[in-house]
């Protein structure tokens, strides 16, 4: 099952790409559509399958010797954490694809490269094995770069080059360290379940630059301060839809990861280094939230607010690793919220780009100070966006709340300081979004935008599902929480 | 260990031996409307060496011909893989060499090259090594200078037979500093006597060893005939002397490595740094390049240089010798996918006429796009899983500053592959694109096929190349 959802999308790529050169465009885009279905439905029938109340964290699990030799397998299963999140990707891509966007006469390439992006993410976030895992991460940088390079704006190819020589060099950094992890088994494995419960490095002087090395590269992709001047040139430059894709998914590969091989397979380590990277956290969500605040390029400033959101989840992170035993319900609650986040961040932020994307569109331009009073000229479209925005700010009652809360209080009880200072970057989040809808849709309007069509049926389709799932998640989420934290209480032993 | 002397133990070599002479009987006897028969002749007598190699590699190691050839696994796989890029060699010829009066000549001079690989790869005696390593430099120089008319190729056989002469030189005196060392050439003995020798013998040994050796990998500091060769030579001539002679000097300092004292001789600081020299050298050259087959001979070199990491953990990772197993298999296919598009594109070399080309030729720009991405490492490619062994042997044998050096260059690797594959995807298409002819495109995709093949199945390759490397130290 679980293997179906990242073939499907695999094969429908390599299909579109081959016969779709001779379909027309709404074609392509429905099949693309329809193929991405697939793996939604599946993972769908994989959360319905999985059992949160069992002891084994890992299930649905299927076992396939690749590279015996180097003790690599192809090994995909999912526990709590990594259900939740393949299944924002699964919506997320659906939604990106099924968005409308100028394809520059090249549909069939276009929607290949978004399915093998999609087989590609679920393949990282299903996976059990480490060198698997890696193949999945390296390969979302292939995907992402032709998405860029061809479809984006101006400057696009330079921005894609950037980003691709910056997170290969993370992913590579990411690689020597996954080596050293399985090459420190005894016999070397890169079976993730066995490496969390040997915690090989535990006592080993290697350890700490094992972890430096893993953390760097999941930090480039996370981004975190001061690993993330990448990511604002390819969000600007890539199509809307690709940046949907990036922020909605692809940073997620970073904390994944982090919950994945730091957290639970250095976890001494990781403990020992939960203050730094806390506050390596705070400083993301303050710098991100403070440099979004002084953009006047709007997709520029969402971009910013990415290095704020994911600030919090790896804030989570560090508060749920913090120490080895102790705090467990704290602990618990903070990996609970971090993924909620995750989640959270990938409707919020991916709707907030498909929306820039809708702007652009329109009108060809992403400065904020040439907009005004749109609330009353294209009411759905400004209605969207305020309610993402507030979304994104964390109101309560939508999604973005819920992950941002359970991190804090979990936060609170292990490092209070890093919690309180953490929370500033809230209150600066909630300003720059109310700004934002302030200077774009209320006062006065240009007269040029008199002409200015609002959403169309298909974006509000895709907004629409992207949204309810927002205001879902928001209302309740006990469905997801509880899912979630199955895992996060096994994860921590509590 | 199985001393023995049977025939059979060198049949692919033979094999080989007479796929030379038969096809150079060819050449000689035959009109020129009839040398095109020794394409398939050469392709037959590779196939029967294939066969045989495979065959032989059931069995165990032994130490054949009085201990003069090393029948193990490292050279089974490390002469399959010199076979099939040959192979793949032999049908870019036909198309390139068409309208050449000397075109029958051109195989027995191939074949005669792989052969002399094949002995590199699995001699144990440093006189027999010296006859491989020769054989291989004498048939390359003129594989290189081949096209008499054209100045570009006979500087780059002048530069090949030069740089050439000096490095075969330095490697005797290394098998001369050997012998004083040790009283013999045989690698069985060296491995006893050269333990208690004077390191003021040893370390010159080893530093001339490594050096003369060198040469073959195409590996500073005598690799600078690499980008002439790959710009200049016959696009066929490139695609072989860029990998197969690799193949066979690597390998030939593997075995070596298991027969000095890899301590007293300061083995592995010297082979450590003309790794990181090479690689850098190679992959700093190749940023700047704006010739797509200069640029793919700096490649060359830097990949000589990821190899001689895993070369310089020999002996402290068990890893370390089918790690360079796979890697040069990897490397091998890769670099003649990537030099057989160059030959269906009728040796098309300049960066910018290279625009458009997904366009214009997509199967071929895709192939390009593959055998580039690989020779970065991209997964799941033949890169990916050769450069992922490479690590984790120097990981393991406790070299990790290696990896990073390696992973650095990588990414610089990155940046000039896409340089290519840029405009290739990005920019319009410049003129008509003319191929050359079916058979180079058949050899592109079984080397692009193969690429693939070698990344998925890595573990045939790596558990096919596990076993002891001989001569065994007592």
């Amino acid at each position: 099952m679980l293997t179906a959802a990242i073939v499907v999308p695999l094969l429908g790529a390599v299909v579109v790409a081959v016969a779709g050169r001779r379909w027309s465009e709404p074609v392509v885009r429905a099949v693309g559509v329809a193929t991405t279905l697939v793996p939604l439905a599946l993972v769908v029938a994989a959360w319905v399958a999985f059992d949160p109340g069992s002891d084994e964290a890992f299930q649905l699990v299927t076992d396939v010797e690749w590279i015996p030799t180097l003790g690599v397998g192809y090994r995909v299963g999912v526990d709590g954490i990594g259900l939740a999140v393949a299944a924002v990707t699964a919506v997320v891509f659906t939604a990106a694809v099924a968005h409308p966007t100028e394809m520059r006469g090249l549909a069939h390439q276009y929607v290949a490269w978004f399915l093998f992006l999609e087989s590609v993410s679920l393949g990282l976030f299903l996976s059990l094995d480490l060198v698997l895992f890696y193949v999945f991460f390296d390969l979302s940088l292939v995907g992402m770069y032709f998405l860029i390079s061809r479809w984006g704006h101006d400057d696009a190819e330079r921005a894609a080059l950037k980003f691709f020589l910056y997170t290969l060099l993370g992913s590579l950094s990411l690689l020597l360290g996954i080596i050293a992890l399985g090459v420190s088994m005894d016999p070397i494995t890169f079976d993730m379940r066995a490496i969390i419960a040997a915690q090989p490095l535990a006592d080993s002087s290697q350890a700490v630059a094992v972890l430096v090395l893993v953390m760097v590269g999941l930090g480039i992709k996370t981004p975190m301060v001061p690993f993330h001047t990448w990511l604002p040139a390819a969000h600007v430059e890539a199509p809307a839809t690709a940046s949907a894709v990036l922020a909605g998914v692809l940073l997620k590969m970073g904390t994944f990861g982090m919950v994945r091989i730091p957290f639970l397979m250095l976890r001494d380590t990781f403990a020992d280094a939960s203050l730094v990277i806390g506050v390596l956290a705070v400083v993301s969500i303050l710098y991100g939230a403070l440099v979004a605040l002084g953009q006047d390029d709007l997709k520029r400033r969402i971009a910013y607010t990415s290095v704020n959101h994911m600030g919090y989840v790896v804030l989570g992170l560090a508060a749920a690793g913090s120490v080895v035993t102790g705090h467990e319900a704290a602990r618990a609650l903070a990996l609970t919220g971090a993924t909620v986040q995750m989640v959270a961040h990938g409707l919020i932020t991916s709707t907030l780009f498909l929306l820039t994307g809708s702007i652009w569109d329109r009108t060809h331009d992403y400065d904020m100070d040439h907009y005004g009073g749109l609330l009353g000229q294209v009411p759905l479209l400004s209605g969207a966006m305020i309610l993402a925005s507030f979304a994104s700010l964390g109101l309560p009652g939508l999604a973005g709340f819920v992950g941002e809360f359970q991190v804090f209080v979990g936060t609170f009880a292990v490092h209070p300081v890093l919690a309180a200072v953490g929370l500033l970057g809230i209150l600066l989040t909630a300003a720059l979004f109310l700004q934002l809808v302030q200077r774009m849709f209320l006062g006065e309007m240009p007269d040029r935008w008199s002409s200015l069509s609002d959403l169309t049926p298909v974006e509000m389709a895709t907004l629409g599902v992207l949204l309810v799932l927002t205001v879902a998640v928001g209302v309740a989420p006990r469905l997801l929480v509880d899912t979630v934290h199955a895992a996060a209480s096994l994860f921590v032993g509590g | 260990m199985q001393m023995s002397m049977q025939v059979s133990h060198v049949g692919p070599q033979l094999a080989v031996l007479v796929g030379a002479v038969v096809t150079l009987l060819v050449a000689m006897f035959t009109g020129r409307d009839r040398q095109w028969v020794n394409g398939p002749l050469a392709l037959v007598a590779l196939v029967v060496a294939a066969v045989l190699q495979v065959d032989l590699a059931g069995g165990p190691a032994v130490l054949a011909f009085d201990g003069l050839w090393a029948l193990d696994r490292m050279t089974a796989v490390g002469s399959v893989t010199v076979v099939i890029a040959t192979g793949l060699v032999v049908a870019l010829v036909p198309g390139w060499l068409a309208t050449d009066a000397r075109h029958g000549e051109y195989y027995p001079m191939l074949l005669l090259g792989a052969l002399g690989a094949m002995v590199m790869v699995a001699a144990v005696d440093l006189n027999e090594l010296i006859v491989g390593v020769v054989l291989s430099s004498v048939t390359g120089y003129v594989l290189a200078a081949w096209h008499r008319q054209s100045a570009w190729s006979v500087e780059a056989g002048m530069k090949y037979f030069l740089v050439g002469g000096l490095a075969n030189i330095v490697l005797l005196v290394g098998a001369v500093l050997a012998f004083a060392a040790g009283g013999t050439t045989d690698h069985a003995v060296l491995a006893v006597t050269l333990v208690d020798a004077d390191p003021w013998l040893l370390v010159p040994m080893a530093v001339t060893l490594v050096v003369g050796l060198a040469f073959k990998a195409g590996a500073v500091p005598v690799h600078s005939w690499v980008p002439d060769v790959s710009q200049g030579a016959p696009a066929p001539s490139a695609a072989f002397l860029t990998v197969v002679p690799k193949v066979g000097g690597l390998l030939a300092l593997a075995r070596l490595a298991t027969v000095v004292p890899i301590d007293a001789s300061g083995w592995r600081p010297v082979v450590a740094v003309v790794a990181v020299a090479t690689m850098s050298v190679g992959t700093l050259a190749a940023l700047g390049q704006d010739d797509v087959r200069r640029l793919l001979g700096w490649s060359s070199v830097s990949q000589a240089g990821y190899a001689l990491v895993a070369l310089a953990v020999v002996g402290r990772s068990e890893r370390a010798v089918p790690a360079l197993v796979l890697f040069l298999a990897g490397y091998a296919v890769a670099n003649v996918a990537a030099f057989g598009v160059v030959t269906a594109l009728r040796g098309r070399t300049a960066l910018a006429d290279w625009s458009g080309l997904a366009r214009s030729r997509p199967g071929l720009a895709v192939a390009m796009v593959v055998a580039l991405l690989s020779l970065v490492g991209i997964p799941p490619l033949a890169g990916f899983a050769s450069k992922f062994a490479v690590f984790a042997a120097a990981i393991d044998g406790g070299m990790t500053w290696l990896a990073v050096v390696a992973v650095v260059n990588t990414v610089v690797s990155l940046a000039y592959s896409l340089r290519v594959v840029a405009p290739m995807f990005l920019d319009d298409p410049v003129g008509p694109v003319h191929v050359l002819d079916r058979w180079s495109v058949v050899a592109v995709v079984i080397a692009t096929a193969a690429v693939l093949v070698v990344g998925l199945a890595a573990d045939l390759v790596l558990s096919g190349a596990t076993g002891p490397v001989l001569p065994e130290l007592p």
